[in-house]
């Protein structure tokens, strides 16, 4: 086992084939040849630094509780299918009621086996919301990883998950969910990002989606790192015609944690949707870039980001809608909203709108605001004390988001899960 | 505005007869040093402390560098070492009526611009004599004691009050293009209007255009103390022909205890010209800023007018009407800096692309730590004319603490079908339909405006709109 982050993975650890050694190279020197994000660049404008510092770290090592976490590894009650990663290593994969045709496996065997389909979307996405020296580590360090095809025609009714797991105090990993949707399938896949010690952790992942004509896609992240760790999680959807895509990052966790998420509409019909749901409290902080790029015409983006920021928390949420020339009869949508529960609480908005088509409609909006007071009142007068009364409110503030969700299992788990972390019965 | 705090303008504009004396043919040469600023000093006779102030501020200048990280590319197109830093008036290069556009003189002619001041405008004559005007109203003003000269006179005349809040509004290290006007400044206004005056007239730099006020780096100061109410207009809704394609002013507002002060502008330079401004308001307690601010003309505008609300209940306001032509960037917007207990701000931007016109609205809402019933609201609406019409929106908010309200929207939106078509069917070409249309997209911001204003910028929007259809 290496020591340090820049220092490559050696042969005996992994199991890529040699083509893909190389890339590995490459991407190390373009890690460390590219200079650290700083104040004069655009894409890191508000940004705290030294809580972004990643020099503490070191690569993960083997695990010591592999049985308890898989037994741990515990989503949904249905599910077609499971894949379970702990520190960089495939622990566990149960595939066997996926329909016919569909490839879930890792991303190594992936590569060794499905090398077409592999070089053809693996990371064919740049990363163009500043985190691309990141996204170069994530490369040149990635062991393994999910792989998810899902042929033409083909519906997988009940969801698949997948758990990354980190273990031990600053290691790292570096998570990656690869996911193709053929033409007119349907799938839903929910990540799972978990703590197996509440140790302080590094985590670096990427999961890029490519969504072929007509697909649809729902793809939810809950991300639960532990409280000091510090987590970059870069992310792609690739829309074509008629597809529709909706993603959900939950971030429960972490002590910073840079999001990146871009949505690129590249035919006609396209739709994506886009939601963050962030309770944060303590000291943590929040710092999510996004991009709704339209490049055909017709299509729909409809972002919405929901903060609750209690103690010293702080967020920073920028977001551009790019319309692109000749994507016209573009209808994009971009809302956050921060709920402010703290006075020393931060949040930091920059809605963004480039529009270069004129038959358009895009709108955007920022709020930020407190808790309303009547409404307080009204609990308190029927008997709803006013810590209960703050929890329920901030607890409505977030269920109304994950009503986008289509699946009502996945409404209901998750919705739970914010319940019961907001000290609120569902 | 109510109506009897219009200007007075009847006076007679066809005089010609001026007497300036033009005893400073100065020309400060091409490029710059610490000796063209030494020159300028020398011939401003500025005191020593200006002196300095300058030449730290040239240092800054050169130390800053170009904001392109976010700003248009564009700004590389200028060449700092052509510019002329300071040209008295008397050696403004020659032009003959016949030299200026058709286009120019259609756009006066449908304006309704005198004569006389055409050839102004135009950059035929050096100078449009409106002395009279000017006096009148300066002698109605100096009544109550305002003080409402250029800015070298006030800092030789009043240096008591001038020292007190120059440069403290806008820091010289601000950005690259305050720090530059920092150094090489000439012209403006300075303005002081003395406690719990109400100055009827707004006072206009257009009438005092014999004073530098349209200069290339005007720097203008206007202090309204406790009480005290003023209204400033500059600019004029005619195109304004130049051949410096740089212009960089610094507009600093001090509003003590329960002043206001309403600032408009309307900018129509020529399409050449890169205007790069800074303009920032001081607002002590319960006093009130307003930034009325319309951008038609340039090649590219960066202009983004900021209140600091200094004291409890201060207020601060931009509307702002951006118009982008073929061409041209209206990098506009504003900057709210609440810095006090129940302060509240408000920014309206609407902005119109035709053709391949480019508009931007950059926006900065700030509410620190600890503040309490703090309120902001942003609305930004934006209307493309053409398919190869730009419009960008990048505000950026940060709120600290609770109880404080920050609302952010906006809209892009191109000219409804349905409305043209209903104008059409009543017997309105599509021409007018679309004027109409524009017109009334801007229509509530445009009667902010003192009147023949609003009146000349409607007629304006008339006049860009021809063409931008079909």
């Amino acid at each position: 086992m290496s020591t340090s982050l820049a220092e490559p993975v050696v042969d005996s650890e992994t199991s890529w084939p040699a083509w893909f050694r190389e890339q590995q190279a490459a991407a190390m020197g373009e890690f460390e040849g590219t200079p650290s994000p700083n104040r004069k660049m655009e894409s890191w404008r508000y940004a705290d630094f030294a809580a972004a510092d990643i020099s503490g770290f070191q690569p993960a090592g083997p695990l010591q509780n592999e049985g308890r976490i898989i037994n741990s590894s515990n989503g949904l009650p249905e599910f077609s299918a499971k894949l379970v990663f702990g520190n960089n290593t495939l622990l566990h994969q149960d595939t066997a009621r996926l329909p016919e045709g569909v490839i879930l496996k890792s991303l190594d065997a992936a590569a060794r086996e499905d090398e077409a389909l592999f070089r053809k979307y693996f990371m064919a996405q740049p990363v163009e919301l500043g985190s691309h020296k990141y996204a170069a580590l994530h490369k040149a360090r990635l062991t393994t990883g999910a792989m998810l095809y899902v042929p033409k025609n083909v519906e997988v009714e009940l969801p698949i998950e997948i758990f990354h797991w980190v273990e031990g105090e600053n290691a790292s990993i570096f998570p990656h969910t690869l996911i193709v949707c053929g033409e007119n399938s349907k799938v839903t896949v929910v990540d799972r990002f978990q703590s197996a010690d509440g140790k302080r952790a590094f985590a670096c992942g990427v999961n890029d989606l490519h969504l072929e004509r007509g697909a649809n896609l729902t793809y939810v992240a809950v991300q639960d790192w532990a409280k000091e760790s510090v987590a970059y999680h870069i992310n792609s959807t690739i829309v074509d015609k008629d597809a529709s895509s909706t993603a959900l990052n939950i971030n429960f966790g972490g002590g910073f944690v840079r999001g990146e998420s871009l949505s690129r509409m590249v035919g006609e019909g396209a739709r994506s949707v886009m939601l963050s749901l962030n309770p944060m409290d303590g000291t943590r902080q929040i710092d999510q870039r996004t991009l709704q790029d339209h490049a055909a015409p017709n299509a729909t983006s409809d972002l919405l980001y929901l903060n609750s920021l209690d103690d010293t928390a702080r967020t920073i949420f920028a977001g551009l809608i790019k319309v692109e020339e000749g994507a016209h009869r573009t209808d994009a949508y971009q809302k956050v909203r921060n709920l402010m529960l703290s006075d020393d609480a931060e949040a930091n908005s920059m809605p963004g709108l480039e529009i270069l088509a004129d038959d358009v409609r895009c709108t955007h909006g920022a709020t930020s605001g407190e808790i309303n007071e009547d409404e307080l009142f009204y609990m308190e007068a029927r008997g709803i004390r006013k810590t209960d009364g703050r929890r329920l409110i901030i607890n409505g503030f977030f269920q109304t988001l994950l009503e986008r969700l289509d699946s009502e299992p996945l409404r209901a788990e998750l919705g739970k899960q914010v319940s019961s972390r907001l000290g609120v019965p569902y | 505005m109510s109506t009897d705090t219009k200007p007075d303008i009847s006076i007679d504009r066809s005089i010609g007869d001026f007497s300036y004396d033009m005893n400073y043919e100065f020309d400060a040469g091409v490029g710059l040093s610490e000796k063209t600023i030494d020159y300028i000093a020398d011939v401003k006779d500025d005191p020593e402390w200006i002196r300095k102030f300058r030449k730290d501020a040239y240092k800054k200048f050169l130390e800053k560098p170009m904001p392109t990280n976010w700003a248009s590319h564009d700004l590389d197109n200028i060449v700092f070492e052509n510019i002329r830093y300071y040209l008295s008036q008397g050696t403004q290069p020659k032009r003959s009526w016949d030299d200026v556009p058709e286009e120019m003189k259609k756009t006066f002619e449908r304006l309704g611009i005198p004569e006389q001041e055409r050839k102004f405008l135009a950059g035929v004559e050096a100078q449009f004599d409106s002395e009279a005007a000017y006096s009148n109203i300066k002698a109605a003003v100096g009544e109550q004691g305002v003080i409402f000269v250029g800015s070298t006179e006030g800092l030789h005349k009043h240096p008591e009050i001038f020292k007190k809040w120059f440069g403290k509004v806008i820091p010289t290290g601000d950005n690259k293009f305050s720090a530059l006007n920092s150094a090489v400044f000439s012209g403006g206004s300075f303005i002081y209007v003395p406690p719990g005056v109400k100055v009827k007239h707004p006072l206009q730099a257009y009438f005092r255009i014999n004073a530098e006020s349209f200069g290339q780096f005007e720097r203008t100061l206007i202090i309204a103390d406790e009480g005290a109410e003023v209204m400033y207009m500059e600019g004029c809704t005619a195109p304004k022909f130049e051949t410096s394609t740089l212009h960089s002013a610094v507009v600093e507002l001090v509003a003590m205890k329960g002043a206001k002060i309403q600032y408009v502008t309307v900018q129509n330079w020529s399409p050449n010209v890169f205007n790069l401004v800074t303009k920032r308001g001081l607002a002590h307690e319960e006093a009130e800023i307003k930034w009325i601010d319309c951008n038609i003309g340039s090649r590219l505008t960066m202009k983004y007018p900021g209140v600091v609300m200094k004291g409890r209940k201060a207020r601060g306001e931009v509307i702002s009407i951006a118009l982008a032509s073929d061409g041209q960037h209206q990098d506009t917007g504003a900057k709210m800096i609440h810095a006090a207990d129940e302060t509240t701000s408000n920014i309206v931007s609407k902005s119109i692309s035709i053709g391949t016109g480019r508009s931007t609205y950059r926006g900065m809402v700030h509410v620190p730590k600890h503040l309490k019933g703090c309120k902001n609201n942003t609305e930004c609406d934006a209307l493309l004319i053409n398919s190869h019409s730009r419009t960008d929106t990048y505000p950026s908010i940060t709120v600290r603490g609770q109880g404080n309200a920050c609302q952010h929207e906006a809209s892009v939106s191109q000219i409804s079908e349905e409305q043209i078509f209903y104008m059409q069917q009543r017997g309105i070409s599509e021409g007018a339909a679309m004027s109409l249309a524009v017109n009334g997209f801007v229509n509530d911001l445009v009667q902010q405006f003192p009147m023949e204003y609003s009146v000349e910028l409607k007629r304006l929007i008339d006049l860009e709109m021809e063409g931008s259809v079909g």
